[in-house]
């Protein structure tokens, strides 16, 4: 059981990334918008603009 | 719902007779009008009919597109940019833009590819939470104003915001909670952890090496916990004290500090209990509580520069008979502007050339333009509709009208009534109600048994730890603002729900809230053979000669003819050729003189009657209204079987809202009100006890709805009456009201009964404990329980009634579509 002596400190230093790791997520704003990253990766670049310019209607 | 199709683009009805449409993916789709149309076309030529694909909601209708100089050309003076475009280096400038409309992933997509289409632009970020967006490009290729108007093409006006706001303040304090919260979280677990260690010795026997381990791991996790993740508890609880009031904060904190001095206690002299985790489950579920609330908050306030959004940016100044665009900022008093149809007025002033007529519904609830002609006085923020004017300035700034507004708000505010939370107070006078319980056990025990003194009275402290009735509020709260955000209704206040549930009196602005807020062809009522949409569409092909407000009316139906040879007659109506035929439209007794007919008799019913007629006869009578929401009637209907009393304030004619009134079956109305005359009699009523939901969407509204007991502002209104009030109708729909206050009734009871547990629990548990009978493992299990108990109790609010399901729009819904 000694092992316990080493894993919980362990354990704690863990934590500690892992909120580290949050923090600077946080701070680099990755938290700031959740709603559209989930769309981002539907929307692709590979479309590129058509040759002729739509004809504007009458206006 | 009837089945009346609706434009592809921004999801308004198509009038009968709009044959437009676009190619989308090889798919025809109907539009409703010129702007969309372009826009869609601009969007499938550039590529990006992914936006169709992706998007949550319909768009806006974009501006018409109009060219030469316009009002964005300003925006490329330096004095102008000054204020939100920076140099970032390398060549490269920055501009900071507020933009309207932003509503979904979608948007900021096609935001962001759209501009990136344009030369010498190198980065755009758009953020569609708070409605910002970041362009960064280089000047010598590419204008501020190209960026912009490109923006307001596509139907999202873009607002300059100050480059320093671009990291709100709202920003900064998300984050830090979400820190706190992360923190308490983690904490919270590990402590836990420790915890299940420490409990299940309690049974089994344990080292006294290994306990002092798990208790010394457990201190140092929990005191980060507490001195960083309920700072705000003890700052709030500090603040307090200097006020000398008992707020929550002061117990609450009380009890964290108390809990934790006495774990650390035992901790050291090697004692029998910590209570380290009931510490940090605490500080987690308040936090939780607490940061709902304010994302609630946020959401609401969101994309809201009240000034920006109402005071335009730039402003004509005519010096010496030549107009110049100048920052409003730059204007003084005394200064001559011109303000054209369609422009928005910058500064309160007086009438020095023409007359025209002016939409001031946002600011005095006037659902009809009014006219004002020289010498008359106009305020900033009104809307001018119908004839170029010239003003000289007389107030600039904070001293508008509009500003004004914004200073009797600020007061109402402050003077809400305050509303004793119930849970807060039972939750408070609880904590200190163990205190002194505590201190008398210690007492007792002190003289007679002084190692069982201390034991105790923590087991005291603890087995009482109000978990559950901490958690008791923020659960239900949490449940209920979700599912009524889910249902249209957006809760931005905390004691919204709370007070809701109380309200006695329901009291409506008419213009935007009862009503679409715009005008509207009501009624056609035909005089002759020919039907309502012949007669709809001569008018219209008339009306589009016209610059009259009541033009305006028409500008959704579908022409087919073309009027010619059309002439106006001031103060009467138009009169003109549509297939060869010679019609007049107007005022019933011009437009009967045309066929020397008597004038058709109207029925005097608050709305305005205009006439159609040939040189045979007259051919219909059409009434302009500003139209009822459709689901107005059927909304009041629940409200009062709720047993509400309803009633109407509104700034609009007698006639127009008696007429309202009348129809909806409301009793007490009042009209012609100023804002300072509503918040009266909101006074009124509550002086009579009444407790008020006020429901409104204008700036003339804001103070009402600030000082009420709480508040509703519509979806569509102004965001000054958004941020005023406690909750926001997400949507153009006054629907979840009802349901509203229903969730609100039962979520006071689901937090009472959850009280009632929490306290009734407390009620066996705390002599046991007084009397040195309890076990540790037994309050553990006790007090999970209770908690869980209560969690379960709050799930019940955010079940829905099976019939109220709709299927939601899910990503795998459009996927199949597009394909």
């Amino acid at each position: 059981m000694e092992i316990l002596f080493f894993m919980i400190p362990m354990g704690i230093v863990l934590v500690g990334l892992a909120v580290w790791a949050f923090f600077w997520a946080v701070g680099n704003g990755q938290f700031d918008d959740l709603d559209s990253p989930a769309y981002q990766i539907l929307l692709d670049d590979d479309q590129p603009a058509k040759p002729t310019p739509p004809e504007r209607p009458e206006s | 719902m009837s089945e009346q199709p609706v434009c592809f683009h921004c999801g308004d009805p198509i009038p009968p007779g709009e044959r437009r449409s676009v190619v989308i993916d090889g798919a025809s789709k109907p539009v409703c009008c010129a702007g969309c149309e372009a826009v869609a076309l601009l969007i499938s030529g550039a590529g990006l009919e992914n936006f169709y694909r992706y998007r949550t909601g319909p768009s806006a209708r974009p501006e018409d597109p109009q060219d030469g100089p316009d009002e964005w050309d300003a925006f490329d003076r330096p004095k102008l940019q000054q204020n939100f475009v920076r140099d970032v280096g390398e060549g490269r400038h920055e501009a900071a833009l507020l933009i309207e409309n932003l509503s979904c992933a979608a948007c900021s997509w096609l935001i962001e590819h759209s501009l990136r289409r344009l030369p010498g632009v190198s980065e755009v970020q758009v953020n569609p939470a708070s409605g910002r967006a970041l362009v960064r490009f280089a000047p010598e290729q590419v204008t501020v104003s190209t960026l912009m108007r490109t923006l307001a093409r596509l139907g999202y006006r873009p607002h300059p915001v100050g480059a320093g706001e671009a990291q709100s303040a709202a920003q900064r304090e998300r984050r830090l909670a979400l820190k706190r919260l992360v923190v308490a979280g983690f904490g919270m677990m590990q402590v836990m952890m420790f915890a299940v260690g420490l409990y299940f010795g309690a049974f089994t026997g344990i080292d006294a090496v290994y306990l002092e381990l798990l208790r010394w791991v457990s201190w140092a996790v929990a005191t980060p916990v507490l001195f960083y993740s309920a700072a705000p508890f003890f700052k709030g609880a500090l603040r307090d004290l200097q006020a000398k009031r008992v707020g929550m904060d002061v117990p609450v904190s009380l009890g964290m500090i108390i809990a934790y001095s006495a774990s650390v206690w035992q901790t050291l002299s090697h004692g029998h209990e910590v209570y380290f985790d009931s510490v940090t489950m605490f500080v987690f579920f308040l936090l939780l509580g607490r940061y709902v609330e304010m994302a609630a908050r946020h959401k609401a306030a969101a994309a809201t520069d009240v000034l920006t959004s109402l005071i335009p940016a730039t402003a004509r100044r005519v010096v010496d008979g030549v107009e110049e665009r100048v920052a409003v900022e730059e204007l003084e008093l005394g200064d001559v502007v011109a303000v054209r149809p369609g422009e928005t007025v910058p500064a309160d002033g007086r009438i020095v050339w023409g007359q025209s007529r002016l939409d001031e519904s946002m600011l005095t609830g006037e659902s009809l333009p009014q006219p004002r002609g020289m010498g008359e006085t106009v305020v900033a923020g009104s809307l001018n509709i119908a004839n170029p004017i010239q003003l000289r300035v007389e107030q600039t700034g904070q001293n508008t009208v509009l500003s004004t507004i914004g200073r009797l708000l600020d007061r109402a505010q402050s003077e809400r009534p305050a509303v004793a939370r119930v849970a807060d107070w039972i939750a408070g006078r609880f904590v200190v109600g163990v205190l002194l319980i505590a201190a008398a056990v210690a007492a007792y025990w002190l003289p007679r048994n002084p190692e069982l003194a201390l034991l105790t009275t923590v087991a005291v402290l603890v087995v009482s730890c109000p978990c559950a009735l901490g958690l008791a509020t923020p659960v239900a709260l949490v449940a209920a603002t979700g599912r009524l955000t889910r249902e249209g209704l957006l809760t931005a206040r905390g004691d919204a729900l709370e007070t809701l549930a109380k309200v006695t009196h329901v009291v409506f602005d008419k213009t935007g809230t009862l009503t679409e807020g715009r005008i509207a062809v009501d009624e056609v009522r035909p005089l002759a053979d020919l039907d309502g949409d012949a007669c709809m569409a001569l008018a219209a092909a008339l009306e589009r000669h016209s610059e009259h407000p009541i033009a305006k009316a028409f500008a959704d139906v579908a022409v087919t003819e073309t009027a010619d040879e059309v002439s106006v007659i001031a103060g009467a109506g138009l009169e003109g050729r549509v297939a060869g035929r010679r019609l007049r439209v107007g005022s019933p007794e011009f437009v009967a003189a045309l066929s020397g007919a008597t004038a058709p008799a109207i029925a005097d019913d608050g709305g305005s009657w205009i006439a159609l007629g040939d040189e045979q006869r007259p051919l219909a009578l059409l009434r302009l209204a500003d139209r009822l929401r459709p689901e107005t009637k059927s909304v009041l209907d629940e409200l009062r079987a709720l047993g509400l009393h309803l009633e109407i304030a509104s700034g609009d004619s007698h006639e127009a809202v008696a007429a309202i009134a009348r129809r909806l079956g409301i009793r007490r109305f009042g009209a012609r009100l100023t804002p300072a005359d509503k918040l009266t009699r909101i006074r009124e009523l509550q002086a009579a006890g009444a407790v008020v939901l006020m429901v409104g969407d204008g700036i003339n509204d804001a103070p009402v709805l600030g000082g009420a007991n709480v508040s509703a502002a519509m979806g569509s209104g102004t965001a000054l009456a958004q941020t005023s009030a406690s909750m926001v109708l997400l949507g153009e729909s006054l629907a979840p009201l009802a349901e509203g206050i229903r969730t609100a009734r039962k979520t006071t009871r689901i937090i009472r009964e959850n009280i009632g547990w929490a306290l009734s629990y407390n009620a066996v548990t705390i002599p046991l404990a007084a009397a040195g009978l309890l076990t540790p493992w037994m309050a553990a299990i006790g007090m999970s329980l209770s908690s869980l108990l209560v969690v379960l109790n709050a799930r019940r609010l955010s079940r829905r009634r099976r019939q109220e399901i709709c299927p939601p729009t899910t990503i795998e819904a459009r996927m199949g579509e597009a394909t």
